[in-house]
């Protein structure tokens, strides 16, 4: 078990049956009264974010949660494939559990997977992604419109919207927390 | 770290702006003992150990005392003091404490003192429109009417900890282990109160309920509350007053009441006060309040943090 005293950014904790990760966490004493941990943590599983004022000699049950950085092989019918990377085994990850991030996660890509009670619950991408454009209508040439842009679609089949002078072919870089294009890297 | 030089010339004009003001309301200004034998009995504050049987104080409270019973009916003082573990961005383990004292006077003379401070403290600061943030009359309320307003529980003050955690508990709060009166009042307060305090003006809590009564007297008419206000501005709790007790049969019991609780729990027992037991007697009725002098410097500057407003805010010390 931990206590108040253990707490610092990153420590897993168990709150109602769900493992959290705290955020921030700050030293309050009200009045005359016995100092807390005023505490902000992340639910691993939902992503919600919970604040919670932890007294000096309340207990906190670690969180059996593990990161493993795995490689994305390829999916099937409702499951994503990785592989851990020192060991080489293989685990699937069903469809459900990856959700949007699938968007920005193309193959052989490298992620961190993260288990709770040895079970795969979830991955966090890179923070960005080089992707090369698979389709696109083609820009026009002469329009200089500022800010105007187009949709264009990366190996995952994700729709990006890029400025008009992108064609196919071009590689160019994605922020995967917005789905935001940041720049063109090489043209084709 | 030194601190930035704006912020330290601000300090000293806010110093000296308090000092005078005090200085034309008649207060003497005292100096007492910093390194004592009997530092404070509370169960929630530990004195940092001073050599040869002695503590650093964690308030200058008891020798105030002393002196208002000794025959100063007006005394205040700026005086270092020190709380071993206390530490964070409204904490630190060595701080600054304005006390004051007026004898036969009663408790809300105290918060119109804090009306007048904060307003000196603001101008003197020189932070734009800090002053206009501090216009008095600040609002005035009380624990009961906080708890029922904003966590929908009628608390009496005379519920034991039982009753409370029922409460507590079908309010929603979690409550974790605590089992003591007065850690299932705080997680209420912090849960519930404090967030919603930090959101106003600056407000004075008063009528505190029994349990929580430390050095107060019992209300007049209502003993399930004692006669104690806290000032709350800007999420920072700046100042804690009393109507002073003066029973010494009544205070010598608590004092005894808390070393039990403190051995209990592990933590140093201080030898109890007996030369301000002997002196209880002869104290007037008094009024008697501190006030954080590092937090009052930050409100006036705006400031988050207490080490910003601290000459070596980085250094632990003791």
């Amino acid at each position: 078990m931990y206590d108040t005293s253990d707490i610092r950014k990153g420590l897993k904790i168990m709150i109602d049956g769900a493992p959290y990760t705290i955020v921030e966490f700050q030293f309050v004493k009200p009045g005359k009264g016995a100092a807390f941990t005023r505490t902000k943590m992340k639910n691993l599983l939902s992503g919600a974010v919970l604040e919670r004022n932890l007294r000096s000699g309340d207990k906190l049950e670690p969180a059996d949660v593990e990161t493993k950085t795995m490689q994305y092989l390829y999916a099937d019918a409702d499951s994503f494939i990785f592989m851990d990377t020192s060991t080489y085994d293989q685990v699937g990850i069903p469809k459900a559990t990856i959700g949007e991030s699938a968007d920005y996660m193309p193959e052989n890509i490298n992620v961190e997977v993260l288990f709770f009670n040895a079970r795969a619950v979830g991955v966090s991408l890179p923070n960005f992604i080089e992707q090369a454009i698979v389709e696109t209508d083609p820009g026009f040439r002469g329009d200089t419109a500022t800010g105007a842009t187009k949709p264009a679609k990366i190996s995952t089949g994700a729709t990006i919207n890029v400025p008009l002078f992108i064609n196919v072919g071009d590689v160019i870089k994605i922020d995967t927390r917005t789905g935001q294009y940041l720049e063109r890297l090489a043209r084709a | 770290m030194v601190a930035a030089r704006e912020t330290l010339e601000a300090r000293a004009r806010i110093l000296r702006a308090v000092r005078g003001w005090f200085e034309r309301q008649g207060f003497v200004e005292v100096d007492t003992p910093a390194r004592v034998r009997s530092p404070g009995q509370e169960v929630h504050l530990d004195a940092v150990a001073a050599g040869d049987g002695h503590w650093l104080i964690t308030s200058p409270e008891y020798h105030m005392k002393r002196l208002v019973a000794a025959g100063l009916p007006r005394i205040v003082q700026v005086a270092k003091c020190w709380r071993a573990d206390e530490w964070g961005p409204h904490h630190r383990g060595e701080f600054t404490m304005v006390e004051w004292y007026r004898a036969n006077e009663p408790l809300e003379t105290l918060a119109d003192d804090c009306e007048a401070l904060l307003r000196v403290a603001a101008v003197a600061g020189g932070r734009d429109g800090a002053a206009r943030a501090f216009e008095a009359p600040f609002a005035r309320t009380t624990v009961r009417e906080l708890w029922a307003r904003h966590a929908g529980i009628e608390l009496t003050g005379d519920e034991d900890a039982v009753s409370l955690r029922a409460k507590a508990t079908a309010a929603g709060v979690a409550l974790g282990n605590a089992e003591a009166w007065d850690d299932i009042f705080y997680q209420v307060f912090l849960d519930r109160i404090e967030p919603r305090l930090a959101a106003t003006g600056p407000t004075f809590v008063f009528d505190w309920p029994a349990p929580l009564a430390a050095l107060a007297r019992p209300k007049p008419g209502d003993s399930r509350v004692v006669e104690r206000f806290e000032l709350y501005a800007a999420g920072l709790e700046l100042a804690n007053a009393f109507g002073e007790l003066t029973d010494a049969v009544e205070q010598r019991r608590r004092f005894e009441e808390e070393a039990a609780v403190r051995a209990a729990r592990g933590k140093a027992v201080y030898p109890i006060d007996e030369a301000l037991l002997a002196a209880l007697p002869r104290m007037p009725p008094t009024a008697g309040i501190a006030l954080g002098f590092d937090r009052l410097v930050m409100l006036a500057l705006g400031v988050g943090d207490i080490a910003e407003v601290a000459s070596f805010g980085d250094e632990r010390g003791a």
